[in-house]
């Protein structure tokens, strides 16, 4: 077997400069068209140990290994020269982001053709010929037409595609892609995928590197979980997602949120981060009478100016009730006016028609001088946490200017001991230590930040809590802790959320009523379970479909 | 193995060229400090006494830096001069930080059309040559040391007017502008607590490095007679009365030039160092 791998890695170590190594000792082999998929969260050395094997890892770094084949021959100790002859043939690489992958002054023809110029000696026409047949191997529609575009002009999904093409322009025996889906939509994810499961069919190995177990799941034939710099788990996809041996491992599979129920833990119990609160037992079935309306929107229109003048509708027509202690969850695409609907519900944009309503009275139509005082009643929680919050402050300013406002509102002196109690009590709740209090936000850790957000949120006693895709860029891990953590909160509050997310799987775990838009439409609507169980609408449908799931 | 030497070596060694220059910027700036604020304590002289009988004296003992052609004592008035110098910069580049705020405010606040007015009052300004617009300035409201200072810091306004506003408008669009909206806070609120400090604080560094500038443009102003007049202990003023004997008398220019280069380079090290400490915090 390892006489014909197409990679074969044995013993591999990465370090930078004086510091500890980041890859401690990894090895693995990928035959021709296998599949192997390298999972870790963020800081694992998943990503270093890609770029080793292409010797990308920089000029500070440190590798060595007992073998580093590629195609049967060792490229250990290549100079910078050698690995330019071999990148693009031997090996082809598809990187996460393919904004920043393309050059944005060249169209995509050329930069395809480049390394058909570098490595081949077909000329001119049949170069142009062949980057054709590659756009059209990885389907890019009108390929005749879309080399002359630059990578600005095209869709996220389109780019990714242009850089696969890129990278089998040779027809690498060996293609290591990194988070290749990552950045992109679920609809567009899953055709991605599908387009590495093709190539991985063609006889290519593929080596896929993730945060996602869920995404991996669909192509990969076997998987190797990294952590720390080391590979705790490996084998064949089923065996390794079915029965997990590993204590990591079995917390990964654990945290994917799609298929569990609403009110399941996703985190383990004795995690470092659990709150020191005693938890509440399992939650009540969910209540079949729907509380009081606490929010409504009604007819939400709203639309922006394009750079040419004319008026794009972003929201079009957008009605929903919020009942009171349940969840909302709005899912869509990027560009479907979530976000939007957010900034309306929020009243930080006024919409065209319709408003909103809260507690049954007028909410988005009356003047911010009167909306401010009842402002505390809405949290809000936002996807980048760091940027929320005034990079000059501490998280015990920020909390206190949050805590202040409340106060204020209730005539209550801001340095009062009760509001320091306060302080203390709502770290508590969101599970941080107090010695988080003289940080700075840039000095904590993602999920540290989301709870800080959590807790600036609940700082004003808020009955009604936005989350615009809180839990995004977190990895699954600490995702799951921060999806329990607000579980846990709206249920000792009685909080009602509005949970807007992209992520189909964590918007069917944390949801008890679903709202699917796509181009500012509401487009189905309706219990989660309903929803999810049975979607009427074709476009639910085909969401649905492309979600990744284990084993799916 | 030796690409890591090299990459070790040249990392510890600009740490260390830095901590010499920023030492030794930061012992000038003492110096130049106690020279403005106590000179008797560095020349108990008086800087206007003349002694025509020392008159032209080259560097001795018995006084440094020389004398001028009335037999004043160098040293002492370079010392003395150094408030001058430093006051004006200090004034020039609050003059121009101060308008530079208010009118950067004013465009990035105020909406579209007083953005519009300012945009292009601020292209008038800088339509001229920093120290062309000085020049104007003085011939209509008369030189000295008062309109010298004035003049350097409209000067300088524009400049930092459209880096005020350039800031803003990025720190107003930012997330966490928007966070203290939900939180309720009126738009002063806003303004006082979050815009400006984020806005201001970068500016910090630029007026460090303008101060040294500022130095400049005063003693140019004073070297061609628009500042202070000529007996006074004034760099600038002293550089233009060496012209005249420069060579014959090389220290009456010499020495003014020298402490106008060191002060500016001392503020722009300083600056620049200051700069790269926010930066890493």
């Amino acid at each position: 077997m390892s006489a014909t791998a197409a990679l074969t890695v044995h013993n591999l170590r990465v370090g930078f400069g004086a510091a500890e190594p980041v890859v401690r000792g990894v090895s693995f082999e990928i035959a021709p068209g296998e599949c192997l998929a390298i999972v870790g969260e963020s800081g694992s050395g998943k990503s270093v140990t890609a770029r080793s094997l292409l010797g990308l890892a920089g000029g500070n770094a440190r590798v060595q290994a007992d073998r580093l084949d590629l195609g049967g021959r060792s490229v250990q100790g290549l100079t910078d020269r050698a690995w330019e002859s071999r990148r693009g043939k031997d090996v082809g690489l598809v990187l996460q982001d393919a904004l920043v992958s393309l050059d944005p002054l060249r169209p995509i023809g050329r930069e395809i053709a480049d390394s058909l110029r570098l490595h081949t000696t077909l000329g001119a026409a049949a170069r142009a010929r062949r980057v054709i047949e590659l756009l059209d191997a990885v389907g890019l529609p009108d390929p005749a037409h879309q080399v002359q575009k630059r990578s600005g002009q095209l869709s996220g999904g389109e780019r990714q595609r242009a850089l696969i093409a890129a990278a089998i322009a040779l027809d690498p025996p060996l293609l290591i892609a990194d988070e290749p889906t990552t950045a992109l939509d679920v609809t567009v994810q899953a055709q991605i995928l599908a387009l590495l499961e093709q190539i991985k069919r063609s006889g290519t190995a593929l080596l896929l590197i993730s945060h996602d177990l869920a995404v991996v799941s669909r192509i990969a034939d076997r998987v190797a979980l990294m952590h720390d710099g080391l590979l705790i788990e490996s084998g064949p996809t089923e065996q390794v997602l079915g029965s997990p041996q590993h204590e990591q491992t079995r917390s990964m599979v654990a945290a994917v949120p799609a298929d569990k129920p609403r009110g399941t833990r996703l985190s383990p119990m004795d995690s470092p981060a659990a709150r020191t609160i005693p938890r509440s037992p399992a939650p009540a079935p969910t209540a079949t009478e729907q509380g009081e309306i606490v929010l409504e929107a009604i007819g939400l229109t709203r639309s922006f100016r394009r750079p040419d003048g004319s008026r794009q509708l972003a929201v079009d027509d957008v009605s929903f009730a919020l009942h009171r202690g349940s969840t909302l969850g709005i899912v869509g695409e990027s560009g479907s006016g979530k976000t939007t609907t957010a900034r309306l519900v929020l009243a930080l944009l006024e919409p065209e028609q319709g408003e909103v309503q809260l507690f049954g009275r007028p909410w988005s139509s009356i003047a911010e001088k009167k909306r401010r005082g009842r402002r505390p009643g809405v949290g809000a929680i936002y996807q980048d946490a760091l940027g929320s919050f005034d990079p000059r402050r501490s998280v015990a300013e920020i909390l206190a200017d949050a805590l202040g406002s409340a106060l204020t509102h209730s005539r209550g002196s801001r340095r009062s001991p009760q509001s320091l109690a306060r302080l203390t009590t709502l770290l508590d709740e969101v599970g941080l230590a107090g010695t988080v209090l003289s940080r700075r936000p840039l000095e904590l850790s993602g999920g540290q930040r989301q709870r800080v957000g959590i807790a600036r949120a609940l700082a004003g006693r808020p009955e009604i809590l936005i989350c615009d895709e809180p839990v995004s860029s977190l990895d699954v891990s600490v995702q799951a802790q921060v999806l329990d953590l607000l579980d846990d909160v709206q249920r000792e509050r009685g909080l009602s959320l509005i949970f807007i997310s992209h992520d189909l799987g964590v918007v069917q775990h944390i949801s008890d009523d679903v709202a699917v838009m796509r181009s500012g439409r509401i487009v189905e609507s309706g219990p989660a379970a309903r929803v999810f169980a049975a979607p009427q609408h074709p476009y639910s449908v085909q969401l649905l479909k492309a979600v990744p799931r284990l084993l799916g | 193995m030796q690409a890591e030497l090299a990459a070790y070596s040249s990392q510890s060694v600009r740490p260390r060229r830095l901590a010499v220059a920023e030492g030794l910027a930061g012992l000038l700036a003492l110096f130049l400090l106690i020279a403005a604020v106590v000179p008797q304590f560095l020349a108990p002289g008086d800087p206007l006494a003349i002694d025509p009988l020392a008159a032209f004296s080259p560097p001795t003992f018995a006084h440094g830096f020389g004398t001028d052609e009335s037999g004043r004592d160098i040293y002492t008035r370079v010392v003395h001069g150094t408030q001058y110098s430093l006051v004006i910069g200090l004034a020039a580049t609050a003059i121009g930080l101060g308008l530079g705020v208010v009118l950067g405010t004013l465009a990035g606040m105020l909406g579209p059309v007083v953005d519009f007015t300012v945009n292009r009052f601020l292209e008038v300004l800088f339509a001229f040559p920093g120290l062309l617009l000085a020049l104007l300035f003085i011939l209509v409201f008369g030189p000295g040391v008062a309109t010298a200072t004035i003049a350097v810091g409209l000067s300088t306004a524009p400049g930092y007017a459209r880096i005020i506003r350039a800031q803003l408008i990025a720190v107003r669009g930012a997330a966490f502008v928007e966070a203290a909206t939900v939180l309720g806070r009126t738009r002063w609120q806003i303004l006082a607590r979050h815009i400006l400090p984020n806005t201001l604080a970068p500016l910090f560094v630029l007026a460090t490095l303008g101060v040294g500038q500022a130095i400049v443009w005063a003693a140019t102003l004073s070297y061609l007679g628009l500042g202070a007049e000529p007996p006074t202990a004034e760099w600038g003023a002293m550089l233009s009365a060496g012209r005249t004997y420069i060579t014959s008398a090389w220290w009456m220019s010499f020495f003014p030039g020298v402490f106008i280069v060191l002060t500016a380079v001392t503020a722009t090290v300083l600056g620049r160092s200051i700069d790269r400490r926010m930066r890493h915090a």
